[in-house]
């Protein structure tokens, strides 16, 4: 079955340029606020973007519990690697809808793919995470929601990225 | 004025070690020399070749070399560089193939390192030997329960004599599954600009878990407690308790009961309840087959294995293989992979690699602020000259030092001081290369 939700590229855009907006910002309740309950966020490792969490190691996959344990730490004192909180620039392009290749999506529920370049600043350091978005964005109640979320990372490793992934790509 | 590496005193409970360790090339240098040169490393795990014709390439100890398994099914380690000029011979960090071919001349080896053809053969004179120019392997290899080692010294003690006490916890590992273990593909390459010795004590660190991962901590409780809800039972009290143990060879283990579930086998939140009644099978059947306080242990119990002088094989809420190697005094390179019984039923297979991410690897709600540990040690290790002493005599006085002492720190250093000052029986072997003197310490830097 093809996926069903009509979703122009300009809506898609003003989506993950708000979503990027509120991550930058550390708005992570708001951008939590734009997942379903049954979402999914997902980072593979490097050297394997097209990998299943259910078969391989991965870096993040995090279901709706595990995300808001994820940001109640990142918003605590307590998430170390971001106290001081990094500063992140986002730049996000190369937007495109429509099927992502990888299977069935529900009527109601809209393939976005996009280009990204993470820039993360803290203690004079520069870290780079490039890669690709896949996202299944869900309408609910006429309001577009993240069903899944997965950043696939280009590089052969982190040892550009801070050696961690202590942000929400 | 000379100062040593360490001061080792049990009768005034006192363990010290110098920070000049974690910052000088010249001590890296040593630790090149006469460590890593000359006792046995990890490279891999056979289960990373499982069919003849898998290879895989990465750089241990500072050499690139290659992990394969011949068209005979022989697991075999190359030196990646061509017999002809040098090139390396792999050039992917992954793949399949029947030849390693060197792109530069098109030399091309079999995989069991046969140098099978090259261009315009008839040129080389009668004397040509063609058999010697084979891929050359390291001068020692060798396996325990699937885990790959190699050595750069021909003159090193057996890899079994090696492991020592270490060999009975990675038994144990290995006997969650009926059959064998296996890396998960995926490979967490990520790097931490700290000394590579600080991951050494870090990964087997009790003391710091309740401290620097009280984030964790409270995604796990909270887990637990909502499970406990769900059920209308009563959440237990989590702790960590156990012990800390000198395996030999500067190898050490911290062994011990958490709160956390375990895939093989023991039930906790956020576990869901229905995989309660399989985990208790599961256990029985290790009980059946092992006895009951050995199937306590492969079940009930988490251990933090480090072999030295570069492998952690932590066996928590699932199982890690972790390597690193220093690059510089202030950056490491960390590869981690995931270990996993072959053929569990999908239902617990995916939850063990869940769980895995909860707490470990460089996405975890954990290792983050390890990284971030590590990084603040080494930044304050700027001021070595004038504050040179780290304490690490926790528990010394202890007659069973617990897992938040620091007996299983000290085990390492120990080693590491007999190896770094050329002591030529903790080289595991008394020949080879003279061992490297370090110049006393000292101004003028
Ligand atoms: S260097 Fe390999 S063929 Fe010449
Ligand atoms: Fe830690």
């Amino acid at each position: 079955m093809a996926v069903g939700l009509d979703l122009s590229r300009a809506e898609a855009e003003d989506f993950l340029y708000d979503e990027a907006d509120l991550l930058d910002g550390w708005d992570l309740e708001a951008w939590l606020a734009l997942c379903t309950d049954d979402v999914v966020y997902e980072v593979p490792a490097t050297g394997l973007p097209d990998g299943s969490p259910a078969t391989s190691l991965f870096l993040i996959h995090d279901d709706r519990f595990m995300l808001e344990s994820r940001i109640k730490r990142l918003l605590s004192r307590n998430a170390h690697a971001e106290n001081p909180r990094s500063r992140t620039r986002r730049l996000i392009t190369n937007v495109r809808v429509g099927p992502a290749g990888d299977g069935d999506g529900a009527a109601d529920e809209a393939a976005v793919r996009a280009s990204f370049h993470v820039i993360r600043f803290r203690d004079d350091a520069m870290h780079h995470y490039v890669g690709r978005y896949s996202y299944r964005l869900r309408s609910v109640d006429g309001q577009l929601r993240i069903a899944h979320r997965r950043a696939a990372l280009d590089a052969d490793s982190l040892r550009h990225s801070g050696g961690k992934v202590s942000i929400l790509l | 004025m000379e100062q040593p590496f360490i001061v080792d005193d049990p009768s005034t409970d006192t363990f010290r070690i110098n920070r000049r360790a974690m910052v000088d090339p010249e001590v890296l240098a040593a630790e090149r020399a006469n460590i890593f040169d000359r006792t046995w490393l990890y490279l891999g795990h056979e289960s990373e070749v499982a069919q003849p014709g898998d290879y895989v390439s990465r750089t241990v100890g500072g050499r690139a070399l290659v992990l394969c398994r011949d068209h005979d099914g022989t697991v075999r380690v190359w030196l990646n560089t061509c017999t002809h000029r040098g090139a390396t011979v792999c050039r992917e960090t992954k793949g399949h193939g029947r030849f390693l071919t060197c792109f530069y001349h098109a030399w091309s080896f079999d995989l069991a390192g046969n140098l099978t053809t090259l261009p315009d053969a008839e040129a080389y004179g009668p004397g040509f030997d063609k058999a010697a120019l084979a891929l050359k392997a390291p001068p020692r290899v060798d396996t325990y329960r699937g885990f790959v080692f190699v050595s750069y010294n021909p003159a090193v003690i057996p890899l079994v004599d090696h492991l020592a006490g270490a060999r009975d916890y990675l038994d144990l590992v290995c006997e969650q599954s009926d059959t064998t273990m296996a890396i998960l593909p995926g490979t967490q390459e990520y790097s931490i600009e700290a000394n590579w010795k600080l991951l050494v004590e870090n990964s087997i660190d009790g003391y710091h878990a309740m401290s620097t991962h009280a984030t964790y901590m409270d995604y796990l409780i909270t887990a637990m407690r909502k499970a406990a809800e769900a059920l209308g039972e009563k959440l237990a009290p989590p702790s960590l308790d156990g012990h800390a143990h000198d395996l030999g060879n500067g190898h050490a283990v911290i062994e011990y009961t958490a709160p956390w579930a375990r895939p093989t086998a023991r039930w906790a939140g956020p576990l869901d309840p229905a995989l309660r009644e399989p985990l208790a099978a599961r256990r029985a059947e290790l009980a059946e087959r092992y006895g009951e306080e050995r199937a306590r242990r492969i079940c009930e119990t988490s251990r933090n294995l480090f072999i030295f002088p570069n492998l952690i094989v932590n066996d928590i809420m699932a199982v890690t293989v972790r390597a690193f190697e220093p690059v510089t005094p202030g950056l490491m390179h960390v590869r981690a992979w995931e270990l996993a019984p072959v053929g569990e039923p999908a239902a617990l297979h995916e939850v063990r690699l869940d769980n895995f991410l909860t707490f470990l690897g460089p996405g975890g709600l954990a290792t983050p602020d390890d990284v971030e540990a590590l990084e603040c040690c080494q930044r304050g290790f700027t001021s070595w000259r004038e504050l040179p002493w780290s304490d690490i005599s926790r528990g010394m006085a202890q007659e069973r030092p617990g897992i938040t002492d620091e007996l299983q720190m000290r085990v390492f250093w120990r080693r590491w001081n007999q190896m770094i000052g050329g002591d030529p029986a903790a080289a595991g072997g008394g020949e080879g290369e003279t061992p490297v003197r370090l110049h006393a310490v000292g101004g003028g830097r």
